[in-house]
């Protein structure tokens, strides 16, 4: 119950306004959690240590500059907070279904609010934009015939940055609590006047920190692009994935700055009084929606659009032939990134702007859908006079084809101003954006994952739990939404914790087995891992191409050599790979010469653990540690810029070493 | 409040759960909803000309395509066809130029800011008819209507005639919420500090939910009020029970009522202060508040350097307060020393 606080609360000047108090030990859900956290944990590090691992870890991972290994780091920091994030996406649906007339169901609005905060925010920062972040760093430099991204020390540093903002998250699980505003957190109610506790200061700093490496990998990926692609790689001879990074990654350049700026003014508010969005002395909070709309439309497109190049790959390579209309594809994709800056008032046209704005807004939202329906179509083409295999990453291709073009009808819907006005905030347009998102963006995701697999590990994965996990989603997908879009055709409103109406009941059951079934999806994935390292040996694919590919990723072996590419190849077509396959390239096998690489370094990890701390401090007031972590953040910094030990040469003798190993088992494979 | 559908061609939609619920937002008894619910159908059916097409040839390419079928042909290098590009760039052109079209006269006609100039399909306004006005207040978390024609106001509870246009004009006490009664007609934000307004009418007598559909805290999910569209005299006799057994409405009792509560009973006022809506939505209903317009007023002539900005204590408000901040808020330095119209409630105050 809102308690209206006269006084200020009392903070120490040892451990700010943190105290025993912060620990959630009476929420039994929180604490059950917390165990099993700390069991598991406790588990990890056992087994660490038991197996020797530390050394390994460190040197070979935490430490990394490989954009390769990064990649990695990146997808399983993804697979983590999806677990998290879809725990809570299970407690909502339960609270729902459960919640009708006398019974209040088993979240209170204070716990209810913040899990459906927290899902939002983890889902899209922890989530979606780890897994986009992740593909793309590891299949970029591969695709353009690069060894590395162009600042590999700066990748790293920016997965950890990411990495400590879904930290700071997950400690607003057992410290303290999380926002309870909806994601994006929109003024006044995130201001201190009505959010006076920690959950929205949470918020603020672990996107903010998050945001840190994201804009940076994204300025990262920008240049590697437009610098480090392989002779003769023409922009539009780049592979269609490339395309659509380097397009999603100039959104991420020049959209996160907006949301530092706004998150920023937010911070103000709350910190030092300022009156940006408050209610009073000038303040607008109309300012902040539009601001944070501004970054929140592109940042959609950034999700969506290196998925869009992932089922360009997929459908081109299970088909057995050139993606149709290359240039329309990249043309459509541009049209994207282009428009997706002018349609951000789409999200609030029941803030009463007038009929003209509303009406220019509605209808550059509707103008996207032409190049999105240009991309369907060659796609479609794409198969047409087709050999097409169904493996797993096809099937996703199918599953978000047949989903997608749905989600988008409904989107171009919304996009009416008037029928918004009757479907706004409603559980038809959570229906919309789940369907957009797990049809376009988790789909992609998961083709993306398997058919990038076996080039990252040396073996496919497992075709029997894939298919599983396939099913398991697409089904659960359509039974968990379709009630949505009905319920919302009824009315019915998005974020409430309790019903009156018990006729509604049975669609949100039917939404939560939909969620389970969703729930048994991600639990078939994570056994595909688990059986398919353990067949791993039966798996093996030894020819570095396993899918008869189109790209240069293709063309090393699997994993890559950290050096990717011998020697850079030369690009003569869009499908590098295949027209080299087709003109009978042979692999060169002598005349390596010394490869100039980066060398690992401890400072992306330390400033990244020195952040979080300086969140923590000033999330809770700590203010004399804000000052020291502040400090030591910029000490390690200008320290790292006297480290003159960042790169070496991988001798000839160990290139050729490598590379005739790979002759041998690649001969061994043929015989 | 359970209605059986009007249109037997929406059964399919309801069929599953038959009988449980009905699709309000398709089928609704506001006639601005109803064109709300038109424009829904027919741009689903516009868009349903490419979408069909699509799902159908791909299952049916995935079908005819797959690998273990020898006989389809098989054109690994066929990657382009201008007349196929123009055609997969042309049909969604053309049904965004005419959803386009709807969408531009559309918004604008069904604009909520927009009086009515109709009752219903083929109803024009009566002549000389005037819209019944009603002020609008989110409060956390509640709903308050102010008639400022007959002098009274209700928590939680709303009456407006059948077939009579209605004039909303909405804020809100603290954060944003949303006004929406989806019987009636599409949802319009309601923000502190802002106004926004809205045009309705409604066309069948009934007692209909309202609620608001912007998350705005922990007791959202009870700010809910009914809706009863009655004949006029039904109208006139609420008016005058209300007039009978309420209470008042001053600034005091505001004050009072803005504090957060939850499953807040119907009330009834039979007075109201004058301007109580102008000054909820200029922030100063406490009098020792200045007025947003007062001092948007003064930064619009420049403003002036505080001579003694002490003695203007504006008082911490019961919300949106700083908590103990030790920062003074800024804007206190645009006062002069002659305290201006931060009394005057009604008054635009000119510079």
């Amino acid at each position: 119950m809102f308690n209206p606080v006269t006084s200020p609360e009392a903070v120490s000047p040892l451990f700010g306004k943190l105290s025993l108090a912060a620990i959630p030990y009476h929420e039994p859900i929180l604490l059950a959690t917390f165990a099993g956290v700390v069991v598991g944990g406790l588990a990890v590090l056992g087994l660490l240590t038991k197996f020797r691992l530390w050394g390994p870890l460190w040197r070979d991972w935490v430490t990394s500059i490989d954009h390769k290994k990064i990649g990695i780091m990146y997808m399983v920091l993804g697979l983590i907070m999806l677990l998290r994030g879809f725990a809570d996406a299970l407690m909502m649906r339960a609270q729902q279904a459960m919640a009708f007339g006398d019974n209040p169901g088993f979240l209170p609005p204070h716990h209810y609010d913040q899990v459906f905060t927290a899902h939002g925010v983890i889902m899209i920062f922890f989530v979606a934009m780890p897994f986009i972040t992740g593909l793309m760093n590891y299949v970029v430099p591969l695709q353009i015939g690069a060894r590395d991204v162009a600042f590999p020390f700066l990748n790293n540093f920016s997965f950890w940055m990411t990495t400590a903002g879904a930290v700071l998250v997950m400690i607003s699980l057992f410290v303290g609590e999380f926002a309870k505003t909806g994601w994006l957190a929109y003024p006044p109610l995130s201001g201190l006047a009505f959010s006076p506790d920690v959950g929205v200061d949470y918020y603020i700093w672990a996107l903010q920190i998050a945001g840190v490496g994201t804009t940076l990998s994204g300025i990262n990926l920008v240049v590697t692009i437009i610098k480090m692609r392989a002779p003769g790689m023409l922009l539009m001879k780049m592979p269609v994935f490339t395309w659509t990074s380097l397009c999603a990654n100039v959104l991420i350049v020049a959209t996160f700055p907006i949301l530092t700026a706004a998150l920023a003014m937010l911070a103000l508010d709350r910190y030092v009084g300022s009156n940006f969005f408050t209610n009073d002395l000038g303040g607008n909070a109309m300012m902040y929606v539009n601001l944070i709309w501004i970054w929140g439309h592109p940042e959609v497109y950034i999700l969506i659009l290196p998925l869009f190049g992932v089922y360009s790959e997929v459908v081109s390579t299970y088909s057995g032939k050139r993606l149709f209309g290359y240039s329309s594809m990249v043309y459509a994709t541009v049209c994207i990134t282009i428009l997706s800056y002018l349609v951000w008032l789409h999200h609030f046209f029941t803030m009463g702007s007038g009929a003209s704005v509303n009406s220019f807004f509605g209808i550059t939202t509707m103008i996207i859908s032409i190049p999105t329906g240009a991309k369907i179509f060659n796609w479609l083409f794409t198969m047409y006079r087709g050999r097409i295999r169904f493996d797993v990453p096809m099937l996703w291709v199918m599953g978000f084809m047949v989903t997608f073009t749905v989600g988008g009808m409904t989107g171009v819907l919304l996009a009416v101003p008037p029928a918004d006005f009757v479907l706004h905030n409603s559980l038809f347009l959570i229906a919309h954006f789940h369907n957009v998102i797990i049809g376009g963006v988790v789909f992609g995701v998961f083709a993306a994952m398997v058919y990038w697999f076996p080039k990252a590990f040396g073996y496919t994965l497992d075709t029997f739990w894939g298919k599983l996990s396939f099913w398991f989603w697409l089904s659960g997908y359509w039974l968990a939404f379709t009630p949505l879009y009905v319920l919302g055709l009824m009315g019915v409103t998005r974020r409430m914790n309790h019903f009156d109406d018990s006729t509604l009941q049975p669609w949100f059951i039917v939404a939560a087995l939909g969620a389970v079934l969703i729930a048994l999806g991600i639990g078939s994935f994570l056994m595909c891992l688990f059986v398919s390292y353990r067949k791993r040996e039966q798996l093996r694919d030894v020819s570095g191409d396993p899918w008869n590919g189109r790209t240069l990723e293709w063309s090393t072996s699997s994993p890559p050599p950290e050096y990717n590419f011998a020697f850079t190849p030369v690009v003569r077509d869009t499908d590098a790979w295949w027209d080299m396959k087709q003109h009978g390239f042979t692999r060169p096998e002598a005349g390596f010469l010394p490869i100039h690489m980066p060398k690992n370094t401890a400072a992306g990890v330390v400033l990244a653990g020195i952040s979080l701390v300086l969140g923590f401090a000033l999330i809770w007031h700590i203010w004399w540690l804000v000052v020291a972590s502040f400090v030591s953040l910029i000490a390690t910094v200008i320290v790292h810029t006297f480290n003159y030990q960042r790169d070496y040469h991988i001798a000839a003798d160990t290139v050729a070493a490598t590379e005739a190993m790979r002759t041998q088992q690649l001969s061994a494979a043929h015989v | 409040m359970l209605r059986f559908t009007r249109k037997p061609w929406l059964l399919p939609l309801l069929l599953p759960l038959a009988g449980c619920a009905r699709t309000v937002v398709l089928d609704p008894a506001g006639d601005v909803a109803r064109q709300q619910a038109d424009l829904i159908v027919i741009a689903t059916v516009l868009m349903l000309i490419v979408i069909v097409p699509v799902i159908a040839l791909t299952l049916f390419f995935a079908w005819r395509y797959r690998a273990s079928n020898t006989k389809a042909s098989y054109k690994p290098d066929w990657d382009h066809s201008t007349q196929l590009e123009l055609v997969i760039w042309a049909v969604p052109l053309l049904i965004i130029i005419a959803l386009g079209a709807i969408t531009w006269i559309s918004t604008h006609t069904l604009d909520p800011y927009r009086p009515l100039d109709r009752i219903g399909k083929h109803r024009p306004l009566p002549e000389g008819s005037k819209p019944l006005e009603v002020e609008v207040v989110a409060l956390d978390w509640k709903w308050l209507f102010i008639y400022p024609e007959q002098g009274i106001a209700t928590v939680n509870e709303m009456a407006a005639p059948v077939d009579r246009p209605i004039h909303f004009k909405l804020t809100a006490s603290s954060v944003m919420n949303a006004f929406y009664v989806p019987e009636l007609a599409g949802m319009i934000y309601t923000m502190p500090g802002m106004r926004t307004e809205l045009h309705a009418v409604i066309n069948q007598p009934g007692t209909f939910e309202g609620f608001s559909s912007n998350y705005s805290g922990a007791g959202f999910s009870h700010m809910r009020f009914g809706f009863h569209a009655t004949s006029d005299a039904e109208f006139a006799a609420w008016v005058a029970k209300v007039k009978s057994n309420g209470g008042t409405l001053d600034r005091m009792a505001y004050l009072n009522l803005e504090k957060p509560s939850e499953r807040d009973p119907v009330r009834h006022y039979a007075t109201v202060d004058t301007g109580l809506f102008d000054a909820v939505l200029n922030r100063c209903v406490d009098p020792a508040h200045m007025c947003t317009h007062a001092m948007m007023a003064i930064d619009a002539a420049g403003g002036r350097p505080a001579q003694g900005a002490g003695a203007i204590a504006l008082l911490p408000r019961s919300r949106g307060d700083l908590r103990g901040s030790p920062f003074v808020p800024a804007a206190m330095c645009s006062l002069p020393t002659r305290r201006i119209p931060a009394i005057s409630l009604t008054a635009r105050a000119a510079p």
